[in-house]
């Protein structure tokens, strides 16, 4: 019997390709269409709705003749995924919620639903693979470096690697593009999303106002002590933001300010110049081996950001803490954010920024 | 393929069929003069005798529509603005906790646009509206209710509703009662003379006949404000061309079914109960809902605890076995049903919900290919329970 995979379908380009040739490949092949996000209802009050995104992943599964079923993990996701983002950003810290949402819905939530209901796997249309080997399955970043997503599946484990299919590591966008419009796939034409689902119109600043309310505290010059300015709250502001500070004062040469760190306890915002943005040590808990685990110390490249570069770096792990020591120039971290480790294309595993130093 | 899924849509009969068929290569405006369209007309106006005389009512009485849902869309709005026209005061209107949407939701449109004041009929734990509830609604003000609506039969637990006895109760407030009756038509026996109802919603493709076709069965006296206005075909109540070949197809239907329905519902009821027979004996823990005695002969319907409605779906839908949470939503988002939330079920028991409802196509083998899985998939379910999420 052909082994029965959830292909996870947003309605994008991507996981529409990604089924299509779980399709091709023989497998036994369910689409669902994860609801997010509750819409609130008409009249009736019945939270339901008609999303272009859920009737787009619907066509595609017509086209392949694959059922096609809607799952409802709206209250996962405002739990794990948008409360833990709030949550993040009182305390102080910059999380990444597409990292969060592949730990614990579409690879835990998801998966365990799936695998409990008799399916063998869950696929999805992210650019990374899986290569397999002898200590078990291993994540490697994609060939396309530009569209390469390995950073925010750097939260799973091999057990769940396991039981994960990933059908477009080996292709480019653009390859991924003409493929879904030589299988006349609706979706093919579909503009890539770039902002976090749950702010659709990319205002972090003001969805964070509308939950967290009004904070004001002051803007400090990092350099003098000298008070520059205010702002509504320090969960407006991220390490290495450059953006949004309004500040009445210019420094003398006229050079922009930054964000070099922010005071949660003080409500205070510090800027400064972009050298005060180096990071030379970063200290990191949560941590998650994507392969086998390494020895305690070892010789790797980081990435901190969704495409940013791959730096060269030395790491140290006890206990579920990691110390990673960067050899090559970081610019601006903020606690939060994820930290993957890399070991050439292959993810060695990934933890959470807890602080970032300056030698 | 099993298909128990009747009370969402069953096959058309073949009589249906061969009416439609008859008409489908047909030229013809029913509103035209010319010989075509007084042909076309012909064929329209001895629908409206059949349907009428399947349904106890005077062919007068039957407005076409668009289908159910536009049915009791006119009979709420048309009902409660005609009242309001003639009486500002009548503004309250007395609506079941069980009603499909089709009915509850145009109520509660006009209480949130129109000024009504909505009142939802409690039930008791079979989904029944009892007569004292409706009575006490009435005697909170005598004087101010628009319009009581409760659906003769229900989609999702099957309860038949007291329909006789609640619509004397609104005559004596002198109010007008309108029932949704589509799961009734072909299953029960439905006479709107004798029901005392002033309007009653059918449906066409619940009774075998073509979809996208439904009538509206309105007393002659009774004045409806009408929802689409145009060329005002039926009645001035309701505007549209008149859609020839579906109305002789639900015609065709609604006069099979009613004929055949004894026979055919001893045949359906005895069906249900083998298979609430197997279930209740291979799945102890099993929750059976709705009245065991008045209920529509097809529809059996259970919550199986510790699993989710959906699940159960999917994994029945793999061994092509096809049957229903409860009422379908457009976007396939499970909701947990509010029919069971008012006969008094939590959340839980609501979302782990499975309506099989047989029809005239259904067979003895049927039950069998159900019996063949549910107990495996009941358990695997069990396990999936809720997506589980780590702290």
């Amino acid at each position: 019997m052909s082994k029965r995979v959830v292909a996870a379908m947003s309605g994008g380009v991507d996981s529409s390709v990604a089924a299509a040739r779980l399709v091709d490949q023989g497998y036994d092949v369910v689409g669902i269409h994860l609801a997010l996000a509750k819409v609130k209802g008409h009249a009736g009050g019945k939270g339901c709705c008609t999303l272009d995104d859920a009737r787009d992943a619907r066509r595609v599964a017509d086209r392949l003749g694959i059922p096609f079923y809607i799952w409802d993990v709206s209250e996962e996701f405002q739990r794990e995924v948008i409360e833990n983002f709030i949550a993040e950003y009182a305390e102080g810290r910059t999380p990444n919620p597409c990292v969060r949402c592949n730990e614990k819905i579409k690879f835990q939530a998801v998966l365990e639903r799936s695998l409990a209901l008799g399916f063998d796997a869950v696929a999805t249309g992210h650019y990374a693979q899986i290569v397999e080997t002898e200590s078990g399955p291993t994540l490697h970043r994609a060939i396309d470096d530009k569209k390469d997503q390995s950073y925010v599946l750097s939260v799973l484990n091999q057990e769940q690697l396991s039981h994960t299919i990933l059908p477009l590591g080996n292709s480019t966008k653009p390859e991924i593009r003409k493929e879904a419009e030589e299988r006349g796939l609706i979706t093919a034409s579909k503009p890539d999303s770039h902002d976090i689902c749950f702010i659709p119109d990319g205002d972090t600043a003001g969805f964070l106002h509308n939950k967290l309310g009004q904070d004001p505290g002051k803007i400090v010059d990092a350099e003098t002590g000298e008070e520059i300015g205010k702002h509504n709250g320090v969960f407006e502001f991220t390490v290495g933001q450059r953006k949004g500070l309004k500040l009445g004062k210019p420094r003398d040469d006229r050079s922009p300010r930054y964000v070099v760190g922010t005071d949660i306890k003080s409500k205070t915002v510090l800027v400064g110049i972009p050298t005060m943005l180096r990071v030379d040590v970063v200290t990191a808990t949560n941590l998650i081996w994507c392969g086998p685990i390494p020895a305690s110390q070892f010789e790797c490249s980081a990435q901190v950001r969704a495409h940013s570069a791959d730096l060269k770096a030395k790491a140290f792990h006890k206990d579920g803490n990691l110390t990673v020591e960067f050899l090559e120039p970081l610019q601006g971290l903020a606690p939060g954010q994820t930290i993957a480790l890399y070991d050439n294309t292959r993810v060695i595993g990934s933890g959470t920024v807890v602080t970032t130093t300056r030698s | 393929m099993t298909y128990l899924d009747h009370a969402a849509t069953t096959p058309m009969l073949v009589e249906s069929i061969a009416a439609m068929n008859a008409e489908l290569a047909q030229v013809g405006n029913p509103s035209s003069l010319h010989a075509s369209g007084r042909r076309a007309r012909k064929v329209v106006e001895e629908s409206r005798e059949l349907i009428a005389a399947a349904l106890g009512a005077r062919p007068i009485e039957i407005i076409f529509t668009g289908g159910g849902t536009e049915a009791n869309n006119l009979a709420v709005k048309g009902l409660f603005w005609s009242a309001q026209a003639k009486d500002k005061k009548k503004n309250r209107i007395l609506v079941s906790a069980v009603e499909h949407h089709a009915v509850l939701d145009p109520v509660l449109w006009l209480g949130e646009h129109e000024g009504a004041i909505v009142e939802i009929l409690p039930v008791d734990t079979q989904g029944r509206v009892l007569p004292e509830t409706l009575r006490k609604a009435f005697e909170k003000n005598p004087h101010d209710v628009a319009l009581v609506t409760v659906m003769w039969a229900n989609n999702e637990v099957g309860t038949v509703q007291p329909i006789e006895e609640l619509v004397k109760i609104a005559h004596e407030f002198k109010t007008h009662f309108h029932s949704d009756a589509v799961q009734a038509v072909g299953c029960l026996e439905v006479h709107f003379q004798n029901s005392g109802l002033d309007a009653m919603t059918v449906s066409g493709h619940k009774v075998g006949g073509p979809q996208g076709i439904g009538a509206l069965v309105v007393k002659r006296d009774i004045e409806l404000t009408p929802l689409l206005h145009g060329g005002g075909q039926e009645r001035d109540v309701r505007s549209g061309t008149l859609a020839a070949p579906s109305i002789a197809g639900f015609a065709a239907a609604v006069s099979t079914a009613v004929v055949q329905r004894t026979s055919r519902a001893n045949r359906m009821t005895s069906l249900r109960n083998d298979l609430i027979k197997r279930v209740q004996e291979q799945v102890p823990d099993v929750v059976f809902n709705g009245d065991p005695e008045n209920r529509l002969p097809g529809n059996a319907h259970f919550s199986f605890k510790g699993c989710e409605g959906d699940a159960l779906l999917m994994l029945l839908d793999a061994q092509g076995i096809e049957c229903s949470t409860g009422s379908a939503c457009s976007a396939g988002i499970p909701q947990p049903s509010h029919v069971l939330l008012a006969m008094g079920r939590d959340e839980v028991t609501a979302r782990a919900s499975l309506r099989f409802s047989f029809g005239s196509t259904s067979t003895p083998d049927d039950v069998d290919a159900v019996m063949q899985v549910l107990p495996a998939i009941v358990e695997r379910a069990k396990r999936a329970g809720k997506p589980a999420v780590k702290k």
